[in-house]
């Protein structure tokens, strides 16, 4: 280290990930679960502020290099920020702060009051996993944090009050594993080839090594490691289980970023790292990635019309949506990665929204079952309002979120003259009105039942969260400087690649 | 308010339906209260409406809003001569719905009255949004805001069969605005780089092939499902499951003429009359236009449920506007607004007699109308002028609209619009006539059959009805409003 004085600002990107490293710990040794959500909520609430001093230093002076420990890269750790995670780490910590406000209620009527303490910690573990992978620029880091954040998905999932959790943790210990191993396989090829883990090094050694088959083989596992984390279609199949029977907070969470991230590292790879030539020149992957995106935003929209669990619907729902996005990727242009960036934000928004007024619901009558919501609507106002705002922006409904990315997406469309994936867009949002106008249709017009005919009133600072995120469904579809301007930003970085 | 500045007036026209819709909220336990709030939010409304057509007649075009969404488009309002007369048909019929509204709710002593007056306020905000709107993506907008607020109203009974009925109308509603419009105003987009509407059009300079330009028009009229082009047309029928205030305003004025209005403004600020005219690339329009003036008619012909007979009935006059405007001479275009005028007022009437008979006498087939004119001779008497109207016989609104329609086919030599309106008038009247002469001359069904003796609909239902008969009148005698925003719309002067 050097022998200046130890300015906090410039060691923000390590805060980003060593306090709520930290907080973990400290949460597991508190053990209490009111103390260990008081320090998870503190921790959480840190992370925005850091994600957005990062995220403004970034758009005024341009990529943050930070060496861990002071080992200068390529040989140390580096950490990497630019437009791209940047973006992603607001959305995160963002994420995650608004969570743990609504949490505190939620956790202790759904999870056993000794483990509430390892649910705060492992929270935080988790979170540590998702911005450590958003925010290294170390091949071999990024699949350490990758395996933080799952093994502590696994038991956030297997915490859920319904015994299928822990089949669901079980399956997803399984996917989750043999993804992480086919990524590392990926970067083990990559370390043979270029003889290094940092991610510019090797994007700017690769130009030596282009056409050696190793490498496009190292794209295929990272590609297929990656997909599986976030749930390309068909590599879902963890998904809808886990969704549906992990604790409310931890599937508002989980689903709000994880997928998220996920889809991040895939871009960093794909363009950054491989750079288009490479990876879309020289392989059929956009063709693929196409194919698999067109029906990922009809198979499982289909699905989710069928679901009886409305957790289980949106799950299916958030595998549609993934399509969106990688749709967006696929088509390699600016105006279709400004639409999947941007989706990737508003998704997380809306789903988030979504899945925490189901939480509120949960909270109040238990219910979860689709058919039990009857009447919903006018027993629980508030709950369902927020419900039916998210739920017109999941439709993409203009004055919401989702169109704005469903704009861009079907022009991104229009501009190559892809005719069909207009149709094919269109057709999902289609879809989307069924299942989201299906479960209005029962909360709101059919005559209340059982348990929704008298819930109790969900806590205020639940509603409060819930509302915040459904102000903010409609916000974004007003407001776009922070959703589509970044993200044609970060589209154009991405496009430059990192060389 | 003089003083006001007409930025201001724009963006309180707007805002003061759906903050009445708050009100109404706060209000709901106390139902009178409720009440004086939708009246007042609808007569202040009202003179913020009338304020800014004195302006528009005066040549300002009041523009508000601008704030940028995304990548150079905006959400803006300019308010032009064809917008301010939708404005004004629905400003001014939402006061008089209201009252209606009132008399028919109670009346039938109808369940969740609070969300109703608020979906309806919220509908009028949306209307009036897609009145005033600058651009095509406002217009989207608050396209599918009046979609999503007229939903809750078509359900309202909360029956299996509203639901039912409410399905069809949100997925084909959604389903064509979402396949087909959305689309198509991303690809003016592109084409054009411009999605604001300019008199002359923007689609004369984008340099589409005439193929791609029939297709755009196409996307537009079948995604713009809210103007009951066959065969988009399934939700209106649907849509007569909810109660008689809602059908009248909503489905014969404010939905569906926000439909063909956005067609005439499509067909005008965007693709540009005379680029259509010279390129041909709408002339199949005459004919989908002029089939389902006919079909509709006749389907109309063969309902016996009143309110579905109307329905059809709206199919059909919502394609004469199409019609008018597919015939893209300035005389038939003026037709073609004043239509909007007087099938509202006249339509809205005829809604308002079916809302009244089944109030009083519990009835909603035609073949149970016998003599019913002689207890209720206001109601049937209001109604005799609607359906004159929907003829097009003087002195009514409707022939005038008709009279501009024929002369501008007839100029331009367009004969098979000419045909469809001397088919479908008489189509017309073979439906409505047969029900004015049951209600008066024939004789009522003997007391033990019959319902026990009622008399005329609650007062506020007679006022509202009375009302709009007598504009539908007085529009064929003053039609100077009507006439001179057609006319600026247009840009040219039409000697009567």
């Amino acid at each position: 280290m050097s022998t200046a004085p130890l300015h906090l600002q410039d060691h923000l990107p390590a805060l980003q990930v060593v306090l709520p490293l930290l907080g973990a710990v400290v949460a597991a040794i508190v053990r209490k679960g009111p103390l260990a959500w008081l320090v998870a909520l503190a921790v959480s609430w840190s992370m925005p502020f850091i994600a957005f001093a990062l995220l403004y230093e970034v758009m005024t002076n341009g990529t943050i290099s930070y060496a861990i420990g002071g080992w200068a890269p390529p040989a140390g750790i580096e950490y990497r920020i630019d437009q791209v995670n940047a973006f992603l780490l607001v959305l995160v910590s963002i994420m995650a702060a608004l969570v743990m406000t609504y949490a505190p209620r939620s956790v202790a009527n759904e999870i056993e009051p000794e483990r509430q303490g390892w649910y705060y910690a492992m929270f935080l573990l988790c979170l540590t996993g998702l911005l450590g992978m958003a925010i290294t620029g170390d091949a071999f880091n990024v699949f350490v944090f990758m395996e933080v954040s799952s093994l502590s998905m696994y038991v956030l999932i297997a915490l859920g009050r319904d015994r299928r959790a822990l089949v669901a943790a079980y399956q997803y210990l399984v996917i989750g594993t043999i993804g992480a191993t086919f990524y590392v396989i990926g970067v083990g090829l990559l370390f043979t080839m270029t003889g290094t883990l940092n991610l510019v090094d090797i994007a700017d050694k690769l130009q030596a090594v282009e056409n050696a088959r190793p490498v496009i083989a190292a794209l295929a596992f990272i590609g297929v490691g990656i997909g599986l984390k976030l749930a390309l279609f068909p590599l879902h199949l963890w998904l809808p289980n886990a969704y549906a029977y992990a604790p409310s907070t931890a599937t508002a969470f989980i689903a709000s970023t994880a997928t998220k991230v996920a889809v991040y590292l895939l871009l960093r790879f794909v363009f950054s790292v491989y750079g288009v030539d490479i990876a879309f020149g020289d392989t059929p992957a956009a063709t693929m990635v196409l194919v698999l995106a067109v029906l990922a935003m009809v198979a499982p929209s289909l699905v989710a019309i069928f679901q009886s669990n409305v957790k289980r619907m949106l799950a299916y729902s958030s595998v549609a949506q993934m399509g969106y996005i990688m749709l967006g990727i696929a088509m390699v242009s600016q105006t279709g990665l400004t639409g999947g960036i941007s989706h990737l934000f508003n998704h997380a928004i809306i789903k988030g929204c979504l899945f925490l007024s189901v939480g509120c619901m949960v909270y109040s009558t238990g219910i979860t079952r689709i058919e039990q919501m009857a009447g919903i609507g006018r027993t629980m106002p508030l709950t369902m309002g927020a419900f039916v705002l998210a739920g017109l922006g999941l439709i993409g409904v203009p004055g919401t979120a989702g169109f704005v990315s469903k704009w861009f997406l079907i022009m991104a469309a229009v501009e190559q003259g892809l005719w069909l994936l207009v149709a094919v867009i269109v057709f999902s949002s289609i879809l989307a009105v069924i299942y989201v106008g299906r479960i209005i249709e029962i909360a709101w017009f059919r005559e209340p039942v059982n348990a929704a005919v008298s819930p109790r009133n969900p806590p205020v600072e639940m509603l409060a969260v819930t509302w915040v995120l459904a102000l903010a469904t409609v916000y974004f579809g007003f407001d776009t400087r922070i959703t589509a301007d970044i993200a044609g930003q970060a589209a154009e970085l991405l496009l430059a690649g990192y060389r | 308010m003089n003083a006001w500045p007409s930025e201001t007036l724009v963006l309180l026209a707007l805002s003061l339906p759906a903050l009445g819709a708050v009100g109404i909220a706060i209000a709901s336990r106390i139902p009178n209260l409720r009440e004086a709030v939708t009246l007042t939010v609808a007569a202040a409304n009202f003179v913020v409406v009338m304020t800014l057509l004195t302006r528009v007649l005066d040549g300002e075009r009041p523009a508000a809003g601008g704030w940028e969404v995304f990548g150079g488009i905006e959400i803006a309002f300019l308010v032009e001569p064809f917008g301010m007369l939708f404005a004004c048909v629905a400003a001014t019929l939402w006061i008089v719905n209201s009252i209606y509204s009132i008399g028919y709710m109670r009346a039938n002593d109808e369940p969740r009255q609070t969300p109703f007056y608020m979906c309806f306020a919220v509908a009028i905000a949306a209307a009036i949004g897609i009145a005033f709107s600058g651009n095509l993506l406002t217009l989207f907008l608050f396209y599918e805001v009046l979609t999503v607020s007229t939903y809750p109203l078509v359900t309202h009974k909360g029956t299996d069969e509203a639901m039912a009925k409410g399905r069809i109308y949100l997925l084909l509603l959604m389903a064509t605005s979402m396949m087909l419009l959305l689309p198509a105003i991303i690809w003016t987009w592109v084409a054009a780089g411009t999605v604001s509407f300019a008199p002359g059009g923007i689609l004369a300079s984008a340099g589409l092939p005439v193929g791609a330009v029939a297709v755009l028009l196409a996307l537009y009229i079948f995604g713009i499902g809210k103007a009951a082009v066959m065969p988009v047309h399934f939700w209106l029928p649907a849509a007569m499951v909810a109660p008689t205030p809602v059908s009248a305003l909503l489905h014969a004025v404010a939905v569906v003429k926000a439909g063909v209005f956005t067609v005439v403004k499509v067909v005008v600020y965007v693709f540009g009359v005379d680029f259509l005219a010279t390129s041909g690339a709408g002339d199949w329009l005459t004919y989908v236009a002029g089939f389902t003036v006919v079909t509709a008619s006749v389907i109309a012909l063969r309902q016996d449920n009143l309110k579905k007979r109307l329905a059809y009935s709206t199919i059909s006059q919502l394609s004469y506007v199409v019609l008018a405007t597919a015939i893209l001479t300035p005389i038939s275009i003026i037709g073609a607004v004043m239509h909007i005028a007087a099938h509202a007022v006249s339509k809205i009437t005829l809604f308002f007699a079916a809302g009244s008979i089944y109030t009083a006498a519990h009835l909603t087939e035609v073949s149970q109308l016998d003599g019913i004119g002689r207890r209720m001779p206001w109601t049937m008497g209001a109604f005799a002028i609607g359906a004159l109207s929907m003829i097009g016989v003087p002195p009514t609104a409707g022939f005038l609209s008709k009279w501009f329609m024929l002369s501008g086919g007839m100029a331009a030599e367009n004969w098979v619009a000419v045909g469809v309106i001397f088919v479908s008038t008489s189509l017309n009247a073979s439906y409505f006539l047969p029900i004015v002469y049951r209600a008066f001359f024939r004789t009522p069904p003997a007391p033990a059959t019959g319902h026990e003796a009622h008399g005329e609909g609650p007062f506020p239902v007679v006022l509202a009805l009375t009302i709009t008969a007598f504009t539908t009148l007085a529009m064929f005698f003053f039609p100077d409003i009507p006439f001179a925003l057609a006319e600026a719309l247009v840009g040219q002067e039409v000697t009567k």
